[in-house]
């Protein structure tokens, strides 16, 4: 997470950013109206701000590929760079690369040293120190299906790829030591698993998702699909008793004593589930971007209905429905929810169930201050960028 | 016309079937039959094989028993008496011998097309009966080479042609690029969060046919539509695992679709022009998963289009071609005998989809003799299938697609 401690709590003018064109076959960056760097790139794409608060991008010169950071581009060209992703406080940048047709994950502008025919899930452990993907570590040409069924792939972390060989890798999680990977298998056309440190569980299933390791005790849970229902299972053993028709994005609070997880209870039915008992509130189309306070007391999520989306906080729908609506946000100690939310093109955010007087032409996820008491929101109005410290109860009353 | 290749059939070899026919036992082809019977299939199997009255009005339905002179073996009944009716009967005791010939007729010799349900009084779903036996011939390992290799490239990149991860962006990149040059302000907007449309397509498009995609987004520029397309897994919405009865990559597929469009925040998911596909985003894989209803609204391609037209935000410059409708037409058209995963079979049964729809080329040519040019097929497996049987039958028409078209008579920039 981004120390938001450290930031400046005053309003002021703050950085803003546009990949622009600046003759042809020539682009640049822009940032709070001045040029990047003096270097042009032949093509830019995936413009993003760091948590931390550096500019990058994927950029291209002469044909290659690299990472451009604060208008640096990194030393290490590649064919091709994507899929980049964050550290939680985002001082470390990784992402997919591929060099002559050989593929691995770079950090920081360093690439693995052993590269692979290909690599298809990617993931970084969460203090960045760590990377991790689903390789190919055996040739096979397209229509050698009894030889792919042998098992081609496997998982590699930090280059290093286990031993044993799988069907199909899918789906990597990295333990919070940054000791142990964990990953989705197929070990033939039928059977499933999860595999650790490259050992699968003994137990099979018909089909698995994605494994999750508890953030402080290590085991590794994992939704699992048996006699057509699925049950969530750690370290191969069921843990939930109940059965649902849906499992997936298990979660744990940060102490690691609370599980929840998105659950379908019965068929075209949505939920959150948490520690095995689903909410009573149900919902017909998604239940989505689920999180935790970080006591791990209470749970937000979004939830829609037809066309429509909510807040629900502790299994309970917010009033107002959006045609839209991100991530709900926590404040520090867990009393206050802000969410941001639109409606017809028009964006606001709505704070524990009360909506912003005001509407806007875009704007950023809410950030709380860190005693709860204050809301940063950035907003695009009237073609301006606006940057607002508002105080909650000016929303909620 | 040509001449109608003659009759004899010759033995296929395809080595997904021969290789997996020859390690199966008996007990095990036992076992796996029930075991799906038992835990797989409910009161919905049980009722469509109780009620069938064996009238055989779901024959004349049928475009390979029509195209094979009425031969019962082809008619839809007839699949299902060769096939399930016999698994059952026999509480799994059947040959290896019988399970070739039932993996050939449900992968090769229906279409799923469901015609047929359409002709039985009872409304029975034979498709659907067929499907369970895909999935049996699936956990049998006797899938044909082709599609089983499909499956796996959707298994693997979550895709059908083997596209890798740099691939697909750096496809969207170029053909963003070729399109620039027709249209300087265009964009191919890739990761756009909140953007309204996330557009889906199928791995054939970025693999051969890119133009596509180009097409695509002239009419998205021209119409103003604030789209997006993913950078990551999620953008392929085909579903060949759906057509091999491997439900549980199906499911895998469908999660990635879905959960794409919900990281991107879009409202709608507009699919390109392809039938299965809408079939596994809308029908089969969502409601595995649980969903009764997909997540998201799914838009095709043609009703997308007809939307854009008809609220006039991309106007037709010139008039194409006059409409001439081919009978029978709409939903008692012929199916192009490609679907259902029957073309992506590959080679081996190239002629067997040749021969089993002599029909349609009949009734194209039919068609073409009131005039018709062009044939429009909005799906990549019905064109695919259609320029085999136009090419095989010498019948000559031109095979297009909706996009194809409206691009050429579009009003576009300047």
């Amino acid at each position: 997470m981004v120390d938001s401690r450290s930031w400046d709590w005053e309003t002021g003018e703050k950085k803003i950013a546009a990949i622009v064109n600046v003759d042809e076959g020539e682009f640049n960056v822009c940032v709070n109206g001045q040029a990047w760097g003096e270097t042009v790139f032949d093509k830019i794409w995936h413009l993003r701000f760091s948590p931390d608060g550096r500019l990058t991008a994927l950029v291209s010169e002469m044909g290659e590929w690299t990472m451009a950071v604060d208008g640096e581009a990194w030393e290490n060209k590649f064919g091709y760079i994507w899929e980049p992703c964050f550290s939680a406080d985002g001082t470390v940048i990784a992402a997919a690369v591929q060099q002559d047709m050989q593929y691995a994950m770079v950090l920081d502008g360093k690439p693995w040293e052993q590269m692979f025919a290909n690599m298809t899930y990617f993931a970084l452990s969460p203090d960045g120190r760590h990377t991790a993907g689903a390789v190919q570590v055996e040739d096979v040409d397209s229509g050698e299906i009894h030889k792919f069924q042998e098992g081609t792939f496997t998982a590699a972390m930090d280059g290093k790829a286990w031993d044993t060989r799988f069907v199909n890798v899918w789906n990597l999680a990295i333990s919070q030591d940054g000791r142990h990977l964990a990953a989705e298998v197929r070990l033939n056309l039928y059977d499933y698993t999860i595999a650790v440190d490259g050992v699968p569980w003994e137990s099979r299933y018909t089909t698995v998702w994605e494994p999750l390791f508890n953030p402080v005790t290590g085991t590794v849970v994992a939704p699992v699909r048996e006699k057509g229902m699925w049950v969530l299972a750690e370290n191969g053993k069921t843990l939930w008793d109940r059965r649902f028709v849906q499992i997936w994005h298990q979660m744990f609070s940060p102490d690691g004593s609370r599980l929840a997880a998105i659950v379908a209870p019965s068929y075209g039915r949505w939920t959150v589930a948490v520690d095995g008992e689903p909410w009573s509130a149900t919902f017909t189309k998604l239940v989505t971007e689920a999180v935790f306070s970080s006591d791990g007391q209470r749970i937000a999520a979004l939830a829609k209905d037809d066309e429509t989306f909510r807040v629900v906080v502790d299994g309970n729908p917010w009033s107002d429905a959006w045609d839209m609506a991100w991530k709900p946000i926590f404040s520090p100690d867990g009393r206050n929810v802000a969410a941001k939310v639109e409606k017809t093109g028009r964006y606001t955010y709505s704070v524990n169930n009360r909506v912003w007087s005001t509407s806007c032409d875009a704007a950023w996820d809410p950030v709380f201050s860190p005693d709860g008491t204050l809301l940063l929101l950035r907003t695009v109005e009237a073609g301006n960028y606006v940057r607002r410290i508002v105080p909650v109860s000016d929303i909620i009353g | 016309m040509a001449e109608p290749l003659k009759k004899e059939k010759t033995k296929v070899v395809d080595e997904g079937i021969d290789v997996g026919i020859s390690r199966l036992t008996e007990e095990k082809i036992e076992s796996v039959i029930n075991t799906v019977l038992e835990t797989e299939t409910g009161a919905r199997l049980k009722i469509y094989v109780e009620t069938c009255i064996h009238c055989g009005l779901c024959s004349e339905a049928c475009h390979y028993y029509l195209s094979h002179d009425k031969d019962p073996h082809y008619s839809p009944v007839g699949k299902i008496k060769q096939t399930i009716w016999e698994m059952i009967k026999k509480r799994g005791r059947v040959s290896p011998e019988f399970i070739r010939r039932a993996a050939i007729i449900a992968q090769t010799e229906c279409n799923m097309c469901k015609r047929c349900a359409q002709y039985c009084p009872f409304g029975i779903d034979i498709a659907y009966m067929l499907s369970v036996v895909r999935r049996i011939i699936h956990k049998l390992g006797v899938t044909p080479l082709y599609i089983q290799d499909t499956a796996h490239s959707h298994s693997v990149t979550m895709n059908q042609m083997w596209v890798k991860g740099d691939e697909w962006p750096d496809t969207l990149q170029w053909q963003e690029e070729e399109a620039q040059a027709e249209i300087p302000d265009l964009r191919i907007p890739l990761e756009k969060e909140g953007a309204d449309i996330m557009y889906s397509v199928i791995a054939p498009e970025p693999k051969f046919q890119a133009q596509l995609i180009y097409q695509a987004a002239v009419i998205m520029h021209v119409a103003g539509v604030n789209w997006t397309m993913p950078a990551s897994v999620g953008w392929d919405n085909s579903d060949m695992a759906m057509f091999t009865g491997d439900n549980e990559v199906m499911g895998r597929l469908k999660r990635a679709h879905f959960e794409t469009a919900a990281r991107l925040k879009v409202k709608k998911i507009v699919m390109g022009e392809c039938g299965h596909a809408f079939r596994s985003v809308y029908d089969m894989g969502n409601r595995w998963l649980g969903w009764s209803m997909p997540p998201f609204t799914i838009v095709h391609a043609i009703e997308f289009y007809y939307d854009l037209i008809k609220d006039g935000r991309i106007k037709i410059a010139k008039k194409y071609k006059t409409v001439i409708e081919m009978h029978p037409n709409r939903e008692h058209n012929y199916c192009c005998c490609a679907g259902g995963g029957v073309i992506n079979t590959g080679p081996p049964f190239k002629m067997t989809r040749i021969l089993g729809n002599r029909v349609k080329a009949e009734q194209l040519f039919e068609t073409k003799t009131k005039g018709a040019e062009v044939l429009v097929a909005p799906c990549h497996n019905c064109h695919s299938g259609l320029h085999d049987i136009v090419h095989h039958y010498e019948i000559g028409l031109d095979i297009k697609f909706f996009g194809d078209i409206i691009y050429e008579v579009m009003e576009k920039p300047e």
